[in-house]
């Protein structure tokens, strides 16, 4: 069959095709496309890909054949769209799948913890011990803003205005931080450690400077509520990051790339479950954490968050209930 | 032809041609939505500050800038069967690499992985990688295994129009396929090449004619093979 008769012959069906598939692809994706899609899509793709075959074999022109292709990329994307319910899986999530991811990367978990708080207990011991070396980690913008923060001194002038401006501000920059440890974790988790020792660190010589200021009450009060869900969450997303770069240094037996689809996709539910985390974070630290209350109160709320969160990932998701999300 | 495609087998059997899209047009659909983003930005601040809603006002302000820095891709991807505003305009969709629409999952990775392609600064990580992929990946798609392709939404009827005329031939050699393509496509391009470049592609195949008349000859020939009436 010459190219122009076989054009003749299937034009309609690809026009009727490609007017199903503008309506298709104009809709939103609220509608379910399984129910709404027209019945014979599956066959008229099917023919559609016998006719591309057909044009390809005979040699007919380039243009119909990318023409023909275009159409069935089209019409693929259409036929094999997924749609899982989102917000169920959220729930699965919270139950199991965030907790058990965080186990499955335990050995990770460890590397960045231990990086964390090693850089944050020894930048604390020296600067607690040479008070000056303060300023080789911080700034003097930084540290008389941290003076001038947890001063005892301080008046209650802080509003309710000032909590929700840094309730913002704790999400933006708290879930950007984790976002950062898990990304930067790609190059080799050389990242993912830099970011680690970086915060630990400012953490070691802000909490070791204002000890060193007399000024250790306010601080330890207002740090211990947040940071169980905060700091947890940026040592877990560090683990992250960790991870998919020891994929790539240490991919076993299989190609790097395929070790790194399989890390990437396996610590998922632990940065999904590290948003929900900074997101309480910001939380207690816009509206808990700097409430003047006693110091008891204070530690005794903190010290019960840190016993929740960590018993939290330590015992979620585990089970007779074997199926994951 | 000079294209890139990267081919898979669908479950009916077919290949199914994927038009990898290069470093340019995703800049250019990145370009376009920092545009876009900045817009919004924009429109926030204007209206944050006539609202003046105060310490709530700060607030979204921040809730809005982390929205439009880390989940502007991720929702638009995941919810717009693959495309932001930018890559829609440019024509460009993200599916996985088997050609299925790009999931939430792949969208959230291949987003977040942005910061690694960023680095150092604009992308260079990330062009490196494309370039040295053979399918145009960055980094991100590499880990969340998503390619991005063109589509083309309009794309009805060829727009290559074999020039008119009564002459039709058909070949005297055995032809092959490559022959036979070459000539339709030679036919099909020649309304936008110039007369003496016809001539001089004309006389490539048919070196025993004069110019002109295997210009001639060519068409005829193409018209023969594509059967037109």
């Amino acid at each position: 069959m010459r190219q122009r008769r076989f054009e003749a012959l299937h034009r309609p069906e690809w026009e009727e095709l490609a007017r199903q598939l503008d309506a298709l692809e104009k809709r939103r994706r609220r509608s379910n496309s399984t129910t709404d899609a027209p019945a014979d899509l599956p066959r008229r793709h099917r023919r559609l890909c016998h006719q591309q075959a057909l044009a390809r074999e005979r040699g007919y022109s380039l243009s119909l054949i990318r023409e023909l292709e275009q159409l069935m990329l089209r019409s693929h994307r259409q036929l094999y769209r997924q749609q899982p319910p989102l917000w169920s899986r959220l729930g699965g999530l919270v139950r199991r799948d965030f907790p058990r991811s965080v186990r499955e990367q335990g050995r990770w978990n460890g590397v960045s913890a231990l990086v964390f708080i090693g850089a944050a207990a020894l930048v604390a011991v020296l600067v607690h011990s040479q008070p000056d070396m303060v300023h080789t980690v911080l700034d003097a913008k930084t540290m008389q803003q941290l003076e001038q923060n947890f001063s005892t001194e301080r008046s209650p002038d802080r509003t309710s205005a000032d909590d929700l401006r840094m309730f913002g501000f704790y999400i933006m920059n708290n879930i950007g931080v984790a976002f950062r440890s898990f990304a930067s974790g790609l190059f080799l988790g050389i990242g993912s450690l830099f970011i680690m020792v970086f915060n630990g660190a400012f953490l070691g010589a802000a909490g070791a400077h204002l000890v060193n200021i007399q000024q250790a009450q306010p601080f330890f009060g207002f740090i211990i509520a947040h940071g169980a869900p905060e700091l947890t969450a940026i040592v877990l997303a560090g683990g992250a990051g960790l991870r998919l770069g020891w994929a790539l240094v240490a991919p076993g037996q299989r190609r790097r790339l395929d070790a790194l689809r399989e890390a990437a996709i396996k610590t998922l539910p632990v940065i999904y479950g590290v948003i929900l985390l900074l997101l309480a974070a910001a939380f207690i630290e816009a509206f808990w954490s700097p409430r003047q209350l006693p110091l008891a109160w204070k530690l005794g709320v903190g010290a019960g968050l840190w016993v929740l969160v960590l018993s939290y990932l330590a015992l979620g998701g585990r089970g007779a209930d074997g199926e994951r999300g | 032809m000079i294209d890139e495609h990267h081919s898979v087998q669908t479950p009916e059997g077919a290949d199914l041609a994927l038009p990898l899209a290069g470093p340019l047009p995703r800049a250019g659909a990145w370009l376009l939505d920092l545009f876009i983003r900045g817009l919004l930005y924009l429109g926030l601040t204007i209206a944050l500050a006539v609202l003046g809603l105060g310490g709530l006002g700060m607030a979204l302000f921040f809730i809005a800038a982390f929205l439009l820095e880390w989940w502007y891709p991720v929702l638009f991807e995941a919810l717009r069967q693959g495309q932001t505003p930018g890559k829609r305009a440019l024509g460009i969709v993200v599916v996985h690499t088997d050609g299925t629409p790009a999931g939430f999952n792949a969208c959230v990775l291949r987003n977040l992985l942005r910061v690694a392609d960023f680095f150092p600064f604009a992308y260079l990580t990330g062009l490196i990688a494309m370039l040295c992929s053979s399918r145009f990946q960055r980094l991100g798609d590499l880990a969340a295994d998503t390619l991005v392709v063109h589509v083309h939404p309009g794309s009805g009827p060829a727009e290559m129009q074999v020039p008119d005329g009564d002459a039709r031939a058909l070949p005297d050699w055995p032809l092959t396929l490559a022959d036979q393509q070459s000539l339709i496509a030679l036919a099909e391009r020649a309304p936008r090449l110039t007369r003496a470049r016809r001539q001089e592609l004309a006389q490539q195949a048919f070196p025993e004619y004069e110019a002109e008349a295997a210009e001639r000859h060519a068409l005829a020939l193409a018209r023969g093979l594509l059967g037109e009436p």
